[in-house]
């Protein structure tokens, strides 16, 4: 089966956001770019799955700038076979993400689809959910163990009080958690290769999706600022502060 | 403004996370619930007790047992016919659901909103909350989820909500609950817990992390949680994770132990009212956000302190 992995190219997670001085969003300029952590687990997913041979293609595709093809090019170096970008320059929202998504699986016919559970600028974790809503197919999101049985996947989930296991007829939708794996380093052959594998461009006119907004982003600003406290010498002191704050007798 | 919130349950009891969903919705105007599940009298007899709330929708049946969205959504969207807006805890459940339910509904989610300032705006903390957004939606239904530390929790008693019975269309035949894991402990559950004593990859392994963090957390009565990195080396089961994409707490007291400040452990704990830091290197990025710090080897400092106290 065929399996499509979404990936977003957001601001790489070592870096500190800074919010922009006219408070219109997060200053990205000049800022370090990178696969959203969680996407480049679920495209190691999806390899694993085809290197055990329950995957035949693994097709990569991002929604945003032109520079989001550096990251479908990372996801084709790792071992995806194609890509799609489909160009936006301006932000587009889950929902606007999810009904191209749906396009592309009415098109590609894909087993499962493997995002991520959030994409860590927008904090949403809404996409996989949606695209499960609107292609009619069950989801298993925050995955940390995915098992493909015949015309059934049994998602293993990450959840509040610790681990479920939920079983899904396919095609599905599944949505990666930080432990389900450890996403491999691209070879430089590799990199090297991926550069002659197929990426199309498309727009989302190409498949008739309105992607206007829905939410106006009318302020960002920082969140309250915690100050530095006091060093205390050693423990009598933290205990003499813990009694002091009631919280030891 | 009708608003219609999801009640999350376990065991029979009402979890507290929905509780301050109830109060965001509140905010927005009159409140109603939907209580699904199997066997579910007593909840939905609890649900209609709790301050401030009209109607409580009940779908009682096995399909709706595990709150498998595949089965739940479709049933918030029949009742969405008549509500103007839908609330869910942000929690693994809500989070699973209400994106399944806005896409149905054609509007876009307003995700973990930490306040409502008016029918149309919220607040929303993005980018691990080091970017707090305002934001308008100009969808004609509102689907949010609700970060609980910032909501009170509406009041369990007080209330006179009327129960009525909902028929969904039950299982949608695409998913099903094959079994779960709990973690199981007399601690207080992380998210509600007073004080929280937590621990990071310092504690090097699953025994240490036992015999240094439990016994000073047994001794204030606290919950325990881990970073990320101490989770990922199994020194703890998952649910014990703070941060961005872990549990979000705010306790009265946060003890972070060995573990170093990274921007993804802070956005799960940074609203704690006091911090409290334990790490040897006096540089570590906790230390910017503590409000009390000892630069101190933890083998030897807390020990000390857990038999100090
Ligand atoms: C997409 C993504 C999501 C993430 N989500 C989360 C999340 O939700 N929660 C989370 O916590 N992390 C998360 N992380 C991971 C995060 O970036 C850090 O890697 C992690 O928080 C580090 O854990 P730590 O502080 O325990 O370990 P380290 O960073 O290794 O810190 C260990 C600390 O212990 C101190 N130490 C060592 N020995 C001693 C000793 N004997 N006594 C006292 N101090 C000692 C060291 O000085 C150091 O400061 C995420 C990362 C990514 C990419
Ligand atoms: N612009 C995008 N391009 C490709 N994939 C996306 C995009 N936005 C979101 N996704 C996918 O959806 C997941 C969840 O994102 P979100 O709902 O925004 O938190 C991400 O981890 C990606 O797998």
């Amino acid at each position: 089966m065929k399996v499509l992995v979404p990936v977003k190219r957001v601001i790489d997670y070592n870096v500190k956001p800074r919010v922009k001085m006219d408070g219109t969003g997060v200053d990205l300029a000049n800022v370090k770019m990178s696969m959203n952590p969680f996407d480049e687990i679920a495209v190691e997913e999806a390899i694993r799955l085809k290197e055990k041979g329950v995957a035949t293609e693994i097709i990569a595709v991002s929604i945003g700038e032109q520079k989001a093809q550096e990251t479908l090019r990372t996801a084709l170096a790792m071992g995806a076979d194609r890509a799609i970008l489909i160009v936006s320059e301006t932000e587009v929202e889950p929902l606007g993400v999810a009904k191209l998504l749906a396009k592309i699986v009415e098109e590609e016919a894909p087993g499962l689809v493997i995002l991520g559970k959030q994409a860590i600028d927008d904090d949403s974790n809404q996409t996989g959910q949606m695209l499960a809503a609107l292609t009619g197919r069950p989801q298993g999101t925050f995955a940390s163990k995915v098992e493909v049985e015949g015309d059934t996947v049994k998602v293993t989930r990450e959840v509040d009080g610790g681990l479920e296991t939920v079983s899904l007829k396919t095609p599905a939708i599944v949505t990666t958690d930080l432990r389900l794996n450890e996403p491999r380093y691209a070879s430089l052959p590799n990199i090297m290769k991926a550069k002659s594998k197929p990426l199309v461009q498309k727009t989302p006119a190409d498949y008739g999706v309105d992607v206007t907004p829905r939410l106006k982003t009318l302020k960002v600003s920082e969140p309250p600022k915690r100050s530095a406290g006091i060093k205390v010498a050693d423990v009598d002191e933290l205990v003499a502060k813990l009694k002091a704050m009631g919280v030891a007798a | 403004m009708k608003t219609l919130v999801w009640v999350e349950h376990e065991g029979g009891a009402i979890k507290d996370a929905t509780l301050s969903a109830i109060t965001a919705a509140s905010k927005l105007g009159e409140v109603h619930l939907l209580v699904a599940g199997e066997g579910i009298g007593a909840v939905a007899d609890a649900a209609a007790k709790i301050a401030g709330v009209g109607k409580v929708h009940v779908a009682d049946g096995a399909a709706y047992g595990h709150a498998l969205p595949e089965n739940v959504a479709p049933l918030i969207v029949d009742l969405m016919g008549h509500h103007d807006a839908f609330l869910a805890p942000a929690t693994a459940n809500g989070k699973n659901i209400a994106p399944r339910v806005a896409a149905l509904l054609d509007v876009m989610q307003i995700s973990e909103i930490l306040s409502v300032e008016s029918e149309d705006s919220f607040t929303r903390p993005t980018y691990a909350g080091n970017a707090i957004a305002t934001v308008q939606s100009s969808d004609a239904k509102k689907i949010i989820t609700v970060r609980g530390t910032a909501f009170e929790k509406a009041a369990r008693e007080g209330g006179s909500g009327t129960i009525e019975a909902v028929s969904g269309a039950g299982d949608a035949g695409l998913s099903s609950f094959v079994g779960a894991e709990i973690s199981k402990s007399e601690r207080p559950e992380l998210t509600s817990a007073k004080i929280i004593v937590s621990g990071g990859r310092a504690l090097q392994n699953s025994e240490n992390f036992h015999s240094v963090i439990e016994p000073l957390a047994d001794k204030l009565g606290a919950g325990v949680g881990a970073s990320r990195a101490a989770v990922d080396a199994g020194y703890v089961p998952n649910d014990y994770q703070v941060g961005q994409t872990g549990k979000i707490v705010a306790p009265e007291v946060y003890i972070a132990v060995g573990i170093s400040g990274a921007i993804q452990h802070l956005a799960g704990m940074k609203d704690s009212k006091t911090i409290i830091a334990i790490n040897k290197d006096e540089d570590a990025p906790i230390f910017q956000v503590a409000d009390i710090g000892l630069v101190a080897d933890l083998f030897k400092a807390v020990p000390e302190l857990t038999e100090k106290l």
